[in-house]
């Protein structure tokens, strides 16, 4: 176990280098030149150089990879002399369009972007799993088909159709809901759910509906299994059945699947956050794409594989102690 | 679920990557049984009308652009009101005789014009992008899960890697890094490079579980080659994790190209796609609710007969494979 863990993080470490280098050379070197951008309008060659340098613009790119990385770790200076500026590690240097530190404002919005994530996890966790199961232990009779039809509705309509629609109905036609701000839980419970409500139905939606079908899939599959009718001839209770022999095995799949799509939401909440206006991180990231404010890019994306990086091995993980049949040797 | 493999599922399998034809190669007898039940099923020829529609609506766009008498980069500033911001006259968005889905607010370009054509771009990107999709995960998660070892480590780090990336933002990097003659290309290929690896995982998961099964013991023992094991023991047993990955995957790929057109590195206007009208319609919303409802409305109707037509057809290859 000790040494899968070992192999596993170090495969961690290296993919996490490799989308380092990767973003690196996709933003610094098929970009237009930060330098003449910061430089604005009245620029002469001589402050572009002087740009250049006190960023470090004019080393070779494996010197500039390099002074990235270890800036992660270590912070690194700015210029130099009187004009030196320090950026404490972890250090993602500064935006281009605001000159704040990309850690900060990252760090600003984190709490909308996980307030949005947790809530959207949470909502399709639960309506995903019960109606799963629901429909399957109600195969073929209303409620199953009931709860397919709300599936099929779920899963196509796009989101941001879906966001236009219920901002239009519920707060331009009847005044329902409030437009979508990001009011702290501390300040007003009622009020932070009616806000965040619709941002997380429309983040959920697609996946809650994703994981109804999953769900139901499975468990009617291991519906029919042999240890299934065992228990049943045992004379189990139903509901015994259903949680421990059909649900468990079931859930597997459900489990690989949920931690990708937890891991991916910070970047995937990037639309529903644009179209909902609430700042957080995904729409750091669209605003910072407009203006091609690279450095904050290369944050964001950072961030977001390191999550997405941290959720696989999370998932294999569970996945080997669900599901006993997969022995962690394999897994490797 | 059997574990008595028959080659109409590893059909279904492969039917499913297409979203299309029950059961092309299986014998003829079944095919035309398979094909009786498909045209019974109400909603499932329904969902098959309007798919067709819109791919008869995205060849014949010209032409009918002819006979609706205007085209989709034409101005008509009659048909808007600019006193208030150019919003469009008359009911519904400017729904009338003259322009049959009303007109864009602003500039005043026919909506029915731009639905027509946009049908291209958005059916085009999709199914190309499910296809080459399906093919890459299914083989290359079959490879992985079934060899296990050097083969797995290799295929597993690199789709780790692909998933590493936050594929929308990274996508939207390159997209906007890259030159924008030949986007529709370079969405089908971006999609499909981050894409493939979501079923490919899960397909790999399965077949390792699978393949500790005593059937597929029982096949190697009597003589199977690996490939045989692969193609004909496991992934017949894939064919539903399959085909509900692939198509969940359409609605995914018509989202993603919309959310990426709607996030400006799409399809590059003044060309139009579904997704793009939807998104050029946020401004107005409140005002114009017409001009997000028409494009959005024919989204969510392909995206749904693609859903229920997959669904119909999986269920159709299941009790097929009761009654052989």
């Amino acid at each position: 176990m000790s040494r899968f863990l070992f192999n596993r993080l170090l495969g961690m470490i290296v993919v996490l280098f490799l989308v380092c280098l990767f973003t690196f050379v996709v933003f610094f070197v098929l970009s237009p030149d930060p330098a003449v951008q910061i430089c604005g309008k009245n620029c002469t060659p001589e402050a572009i150089d002087q740009i250049r340098e006190n960023l470090g613009l004019d080393q070779p790119f494996w010197t500039q990879f390099w002074t990235f990385i270890t800036a992660l770790f270590t912070g690194r200076t700015y210029g130099t002399g009187a004009n030196a500026v320090e950026c404490a590690a972890p250090c993602l240097g500064y935006s281009f369009q605001t000159s704040q530190p990309v850690a900060d404002m990252i760090l600003q919005r984190l709490p909308v972007s996980a307030t949005i994530a947790i809530g959207a996890a949470v909502l399709w966790l639960l309506a995903g799993v019960a109606g799963g199961l629901i429909s399957a232990v109600r195969e073929g009779r209303f409620a199953d088909r009931f709860i397919a039809g709300l599936t099929l509705t779920g899963m196509s309509v796009p989101n941001y159709v879906l966001a236009l629609a219920l901002q239009f109905l519920l707060v331009v036609t009847l005044g329902w809901l409030p437009f979508p701000q990001a009011v702290p839980f501390g300040d007003d419970p009622v009020r932070w759910f009616a806000n965040f409500l619709m941002p997380w139905t429309v983040l959920a939606i697609g996946s809650a509906a994703v994981y109804t079908r999953l769900t139901r899939a499975n468990v009617i599959e291991s519906l029919q299994e042999n240890y299934v009718r065992t228990a049943r001839a045992k004379g189990l209770r139903p509901g015994l059945v259903w949680r421990r022999h059909a649900l468990r095995p079931a859930l597997t799949p459900i489990v690989t699947i949920f931690g990708m799509d937890f891991a991916n939401l910070l970047g995937g909440a990037l639309i529903t956050e644009t179209v909902f206006g609430l700042n957080g991180i995904g729409k750091l990231a669209a605003d910072s794409i407009t203006k091609n404010d690279q450095p904050v890019i290369m944050g964001v994306t950072l961030l977001a594989a390191f999550l997405v990086v941290v959720g696989a091995m999370v998932v294999d993980l569970l996945y080997t102690a669900i599901d006993p049949r997969v022995r962690v040797g394999s897994v490797k | 679920m059997t574990f008595t493999p028959t080659e109409l599922e590893v059909e279904g399998a492969a039917g499913g990557e297409t979203a299309g034809h029950p059961a092309p190669a299986s014998p003829p007898a079944q095919r035309r049984r398979l094909a009786r039940a498909f045209l019974r099923d109400r909603t499932a020829v329904a969902c098959s009308a309007y798919i067709l529609l819109v791919i008869l609506m995205a060849l014949a766009a010209p032409l009918l652009v002819k006979l609706s008498g205007w085209g989709p980069y034409e101005f008509d500033q009659s048909a808007v009101d600019p006193n208030l911001g150019g919003l469009p006259l008359g009911w519904g968005g400017g729904m009338g005789a003259e322009h049959w889905f009303g007109v864009e607010p602003g500039n005043g370009r026919d909506i029915f014009a731009r639905i027509v054509y946009g049908a291209r771009v958005s059916m085009t990107i999709a199914l190309a992008a499910t296809v080459l999709t399906s093919v890459l995960g299914v083989v290359f998660g079959l490879i992985a899960g079934y060899f296990g070892g050097r083969v797995d480590m290799l295929i597993s780090r690199v789709m780790e890697f692909l998933m590493a990336f936050p594929a929308l933002i990274f996508m939207i990097a390159v997209l906007s890094a890259l030159p924008a003659d030949n986007r529709q290309f370079l969405l089908v290929v971006v999609i499909s490079v981050f894409g493939w690896p979501y079923l490919a995982r899960i397909v790999r998961g399965q077949t390792m579980s699978l393949k500790e099964r005593e059937f597929v013991e029982s096949a190697r023992a009597s003589g199977a080659s690996s490939l045989q094991i692969i193609f004909k023991e496991i992934l017949p047993n894939l064919a539903s994790t399959i085909i509900v990955m692939t198509t969940l995957a359409v609605p995914g790929y018509v989202g993603t190209e919309a959310g990426l057109s709607f996030l400006g590195v799409g399809v590059v206007p003044p060309t139009p796609s579904w997704g793009q009208m939807i998104a050029s319609s946020v401004p107005w919303y409140a005002v114009d609710p017409a001009y997000f409802l028409i494009p959005g409305t024919f989204l969510f109707l392909l995206v749904l007969s693609f859903t229920v037509l997959g669904d119909r057809i999986k269920k159709l290859v299941e009790s097929g494979e009761g009654r052989a």
